[in-house]
């Protein structure tokens, strides 16, 4: 059912010059994100802060994707949909952003963290895929 | 009643038996005072009664040198607490917003600070002429229930105001239910308490300068 | 098939991995607005859960709950429909209809006695024996009162459901009432909105699922977690209410700049919901960010309680006339007791009798 016009991102909008914009909301989210920095560094205590639940003002969204920026790391992961997780920047910074199969955003966060969990690999998924590289083995010894 | 209901009905109903009770009552006392009659005064008249009478409304808004000295601190918390609560009342944006609605015309708002700072003045005000009127023997002598009633009827709309602007301590439902509530009960006990001064003080000002202003005096 | 299976093992089957199913979770722990971190035990919590069966009937409603429902971005329906609940019955989505569909509400509730979910959107009316709406005969309140006897739980799909909403809008030509009118011994959580947010309505489902119980509730009975703020708290344009700057028309220099609404009678403030975070339309916007103002459609009465276009601060009924018809009155007492007090005043002089202020009509 995925029409080429139905995605919100294949509409062309233009994003308004940020910097005349912010009405002030992104001052205290980066405070909160460098406090959150500070005790990684510290003590390795690892936060979150979900995105979704925060009041943006047209154009504040992307002037913190400009603020945080793009550092080394840059992953996707294929499962449900896509995922986009980017290390910013600032070292141990992360955004994580999940969508569904449509293209809709379904989970947006910003991690502060030395990797995010998603990108681990799982324990079960471990498991099951020893299987069947067993089974692989099994079946290249015998063949 | 749930707290929209309780809202919607301090808003509509409520509101106009307030006004209603507020409005019949100033409007029967002070035209029952003017109708009241005076005797006819069978002297000479030396001066006229309506330009000193009005010269005197006017004047009485200003402190007299003599009274500030007998009671500075009275005289400046009163003062205080009067300007900030017309401030308050005529310049909030809100406040502005429903005379619009009822009277069909508006006037421009004061910035939120400027508010902000009348409002806290006047709330201060109010506070320390409490603690004044306990502490001077004079005035707490002088001091009945009355008083004190009309002291906390006119408290309230400011604190509950206040309150709502800054969002302290409930929900902005709440706080606005609060502040309609403490206002409609001000406005029907204002006509029976000594809060009938907001009408009848210009009244008993006109009244004092135009008895001296037949006799020729400057009242 | 008296048992559902668990979400885990259906999972397993149809071969999605551990770290789509955290995604998943990810996904739903920001719809329920739980602090992030509990994506790892929502997990854990989920695989073991059993699908509950849900039962859904539509009363007078307008299908604009559905609708919502059908455009939830996350999860989606299908997953919703397929992974996370067995949805039994729901008379608008189902393909099977007259007494099969019938059948298969019956058959439900049989199996599932006590277990079962009911959502309810619509309200019920009860004017005339409740004829106004009825399905395959029955009436709403009948059918009601036989599907809460099973229910583990009921959820009040929208503000019909919740609170009554449109049809018990005045006159109330119907008598509709809502769900929590007629049952008084589940536990009723109510998602009002009209129609309510697409997430919250899978939220709270999500939750059901994840902690077996519902989850906190206001005391207007709805969940804390979409309803524990106004939109004016959560508003991205708070801080020109606190700075006093207001956009006065549709098209003033304050609207262009996104000036608070308050004056254009934006009831925000008084409104609980999640709109101004959780969006609509899969997060593309909510009412405020395209220019109008809130309706408060979340809260009790909302289509009585005045314009939508008058300010809060404003009253909801005609103040001057009330005041103008108050002053004619005071002043005609005025004159007559003033009339009244001059011919005392006259009898008593011309009796020589002497006359206090007590005596007159003060």
């Amino acid at each position: 059912m995925n029409l080429p016009n139905n995605n919100l991102n294949s509409i062309p909008i233009r994003i308004e010059d940020v910097a005349e914009y912010s009405i002030g909301n992104l001052r205290a989210l980066l405070a909160e994100i460098a406090a959150h920095l500070e005790k990684l560094a510290r003590d390795g205590a690892t936060a979150s802060i979900d995105l979704h639940s925060l009041p943006f003002a047209s154009g504040e969204y992307e002037q913190l994707r400009l603020l945080l920026g793009q550092g080394e790391v840059a992953a996707s992961i294929e499962a449900i949909g896509p995922s986009e997780i980017n290390e910013t920047r600032y070292p141990g910074v992360w955004w994580v952003t999940h969508y569904n199969v449509e293209g809709d955003i379904v989970a947006d966060s910003i991690e502060i963290t030395l990797i995010p969990e998603i990108l681990k690999s799982q324990p079960e998924d471990i498991s099951t895929g020893l299987e069947l590289l067993r089974a692989q083995l099994n079946g290249e010894v015998q063949s | 009643m749930n707290p929209q209901e309780l809202l919607h009905w301090l808003r509509g109903t409520g509101l106009q038996l307030a006004a209603a009770v507020f409005v019949l009552g100033m409007t029967y006392r002070m035209l029952h005072l003017a109708l009241l009659g005076r005797k006819k005064n069978l002297a000479a008249a030396r001066g006229a009664e309506w330009g000193p009478g009005l010269r005197t409304v006017w004047r009485r808004s200003f402190v007299m040198p003599e009274l500030s000295a007998r009671g500075k601190f009275t005289v400046i918390a009163g003062y205080t607490f009067h300007l900030g609560f017309f401030v308050t009342l005529f310049f909030l944006s809100q406040h502005i917003d429903m005379l619009r609605a009822v009277f069909g015309f508006g006037w421009t708002a004061l910035p939120r600070s400027a508010i902000d700072i009348a409002a806290i003045l006047s709330l201060a005000a109010l506070i320390a002429l409490l603690v004044h009127r306990y502490i001077d023997p004079v005035k707490r002598m002088l001091s009945g229930f009355e008083d004190y009633l009309s002291w906390l009827l006119t408290f309230l709309p400011l604190l509950t105001g206040f309150m709502l602007l800054r969002g302290i301590g409930f929900d902005y439902t709440m706080l606005l239910i609060l502040h309609l509530l403490s206002v409609e009960l001000l406005m029907v006990a204002a006509p029976f308490t000594k809060l009938a001064h907001m009408f009848s003080t210009f009244s008993a000002r006109w009244y004092n300068g135009a008895v001296a202003g037949f006799k020729g005096v400057k009242a | 098939m008296n048992e559902h299976e668990t979400l885990g093992a259906r999972l397993a089957q149809q071969g999605i991995s551990r770290r789509a199913f955290l995604k998943f979770c990810a996904a739903m722990t920001t719809m329920m607005a739980l602090p992030p971190g509990a994506a790892t035990a929502i997990a854990e919590t989920l695989l073991k859960a059993k699908r509950p069966s849900v039962i859904w009937l539509s009363f007078q409603e307008c299908t604009g709950c559905t609708e919502s429902l059908t455009r939830s971005h996350s999860p989606t329906l299908e997953s919703l429909i397929f992974d996370m609940i067995s949805l039994d019955y729901h008379h608008t989505l189902q393909a099977a209809s007259g007494f099969g569909a019938e059948k298969s509400r019956e058959d439900a509730m049989k199996d599932f006695f006590g277990n079962y979910l009911l959502l309810v959107d619509g309200s019920i009316p009860l004017n005339e024996g409740g004829v106004y709406s009825t399905i395959a005969g029955r009436t709403n309140l009948d059918l009601l009162q036989e599907a809460a006897k099973g229910a583990a739980a009921i959820v009040a799909v929208g503000s019909c459901a919740s609170f009554g909403g449109l049809p018990m809008a005045n006159p109330n030509p119907t008598g509709a009432v809502a769900v929590s009118d007629i049952v008084k011994d589940k536990p009723i959580i109510n998602i009002s909105g009209c129609p309510p947010i697409p997430a919250v309505i899978t939220g709270v489902l999500a939750h059901y699922l994840t902690f077996g119980e519902l989850p906190a509730l206001d005391e207007l009975g709805r969940p804390q977690a979409f309803y524990g703020e106004t939109i004016h708290d959560r508003c991205y344009r708070r801080p020109f209410y606190d700075q006093g700057k207001f956009a006065k028309t549709f098209d003033d220099e304050g609207a262009r700049n996104g000036w608070c609404l308050y004056e254009l009678g934006c009831k925000g403030p008084t409104t609980h919901n999640a709109c101004a975070t959780t969006k609509w339309n899969g997060g593309a916007g909510f009412p405020i960010e395209a220019g109008h103002g809130c309706l408060g459609c979340s809260e009790p009465n909302f289509w009585d309680a005045g314009s939508f276009y008058t300010p809060l601060a404003a009253p909801t009924a005609n103040i001057a006339a009330v005041a103008g018809a108050a002053a004619l009155i005071g002043a005609g007492a005025a004159v007559a007791l003033s009339a009244a007090d001059r011919a005392k005043k006259k009898k008593k002089q011309q009796a020589h009798e002497k006359l206090s202020v007590k005596d007159l009509g003060n």
